[in-house]
């Protein structure tokens, strides 16, 4: 029998697994995800290839984008056009349930609005030069607003809206359904949280390199 | 295995060998040093069946049952510590004072049933009664209370933070659908609901496996966003004419 000295509120260190894994992958993910989103947001460059437009640029709103989606904004906005929209995808994973459990431990994009734009940018994806066509782009693009879908619809917030906030489903049995449905994806949240968020910013990789031409883009396009 | 042993006033880990057989949990083995080295070894112990939230302790740091941790999750001579959970203070030995959690049970205003139906009867559905019963299965072992960092790291918010076990007891009220009474108010403005930040600890060490953060803590966040904080719920109040839809609740205990 031997004695270690120690105090009743600080005792030494007893964790013996790897309790440091998990927050140091998230801050290595995060951090990865962080800078290379804020190099690309501002570079105002690459970020379109024919036909094929960066997520992180969705929806291009500056007369001055090569690529816009709705110019509300005038030429005289000079500086990139990801400026603009980059709060609500940010806004929507910093609020994220899931996301403030990452970040609060271990040291954060795509609120649904913006969905509407992605889907749209996925459609305009098929179209090769007036056919009917699939890329590599064309199904990396679907896989991000397929994963950026299913992270939005498993939120919390919409369990919530769907149906949480009764206090009795009797007689209400639509609700209750999209409330049952909304459970089934909120329990896998944390995984479409992290796809879509790796896969969103491999998209804008993706586009940014075969605008560079480092990549070239395998295609099947019918006819041609 | 290391056992912590002392009172309030300090103690240490003292070091135990002793024998052990297959099949043998945690509180086996802290049972077997009573026996064999210390008779007067404290430990708070009942049903060894993972049902009467005891035995709780900190086994290598993690907060968990003493009768429901194998010693076969350990590698051969492996070192294993025991201490008492860290956020209340120690009695002696393994036992600790967790009189805070019995003193917030008693600020949560009680079950107020609806009036009877005509037929002298009241009715639950089984989807309603599906909600609330994961709440029921808590087995008050305050493991949840022990890891959550508001009160774990900071003696000071335990006088405006009730833990997540009473946000478990809150959400089976608030959710039911039965009941009339209204905590919306009380959760937000005394029970500390908006100390949590969603770290998830405290559903991790369930041993009932509740979704402590996501079906209950979330949930009241949400109703109490919507009944204080969210102005198109505010605006959608007062078009339906329901300026007064969160009243303060009846029969509210003094303590509260």
């Amino acid at each position: 029998m031997s004695t270690i000295a120690a105090g009743v509120r600080h005792r030494p260190q007893e964790r013996k697994d790897l309790w440091w894994l998990e927050p140091t992958v998230i801050v290595v993910v995060l951090g990865t995800f962080v800078l290379y989103s804020m190099y690309a947001g501002l570079a105002n460059a690459n970020y379109f290839f024919e036909p094929y437009l960066s997520p992180l640029y969705s929806p291009c709103l500056t007369a001055n984008c090569v690529h816009p989606t709705l110019p509300l904004i005038g030429s005289y906005w000079n500086l990139s056009p990801a400026i603009l929209i980059v709060a609500f995808p940010l806004a929507f994973r910093v609020t994220c349930y899931y996301y403030r459990r990452s970040y609060y431990r271990a040291f954060f994009w795509s609120p649904p609005a913006l969905l509407i734009f992605l889907w749209w940018d996925v459609i305009l994806a098929f179209n090769f030069g007036g056919r009917f066509g699939i890329g590599l782009g064309t199904v990396l693009m679907l896989a991000n607003v397929i994963l950026l879908s299913g992270y939005s619809a498993s939120c919390h917030s919409l369990r919530y809206l769907v149906g949480g906030y009764l206090d009795s489903f009797h007689g209400k049995s639509l609700r209750y359904r999209l409330w049952s449905w909304a459970n089934w994806l909120n329990a896998r949240h944390a995984r479409w949280a992290w796809a879509s968020l790796i896969v969103v910013g491999l998209t804008d990789l993706y586009i940014r390199l075969l605008s560079m031409g480092v990549l070239s883009d395998p295609r099947w396009v019918p006819g041609t | 295995m290391k056992v912590w042993r002392g009172d309030a006033n300090g103690g240490e880990f003292v070091e135990f060998r002793v024998p052990s057989d297959p099949g043998m949990v945690v509180l086996d083995v802290v049972h077997r040093i009573q026996a064999m080295h210390a008779p007067d070894l404290a430990v708070r112990w009942n049903c060894k069946a993972g049902k009467c939230g005891s035995c709780s302790a900190e086994i290598n740091g993690h907060p968990k049952l003493m009768c429901m941790t194998r010693m076969n999750e350990f590698a051969e001579g492996a070192e294993i510590t025991v201490s008492p959970v860290k956020t209340f203070p120690v009695i002696k030995d393994l036992v600790t004072d967790v009189s805070f959690n019995y003193e917030k049970a008693k600020t949560i205003p009680p079950f107020k049933p609806k009036p009877k139906e005509a037929d002298g009867t009241r009715r639950m559905y089984q989807e309603d009664v599906d909600r609330v019963q994961e709440f029921h299965k808590c087995i008050e072992c305050f493991l949840c209370q022990d890891v959550c960092h508001v009160i774990r790291d900071h003696d000071e918010n335990k006088a405006s933070f009730s833990g997540p076990r009473f946000f478990v007891r809150l959400a089976a009220l608030e959710m039911h659908p039965l009941d009339t009474n209204d905590r919306l108010d009380l959760i937000r403005a005394k029970q500390g609901l908006g100390f949590c930040n969603i770290t998830k600890c405290c559903t991790e060490v369930c041993p009932e496996d509740i979704h402590i953060t996501d079906n209950a803590i979330i949930p009241l966040k949400e109703r109490v966003v919507s009944a204080h904080y969210d102005p198109i719920a505010w605006a959608l109040r007062r078009v339906r004419g329901k300026r007064d839809q969160f009243a303060p609740p009846e029969a509210e205990p003094p303590s509260a």
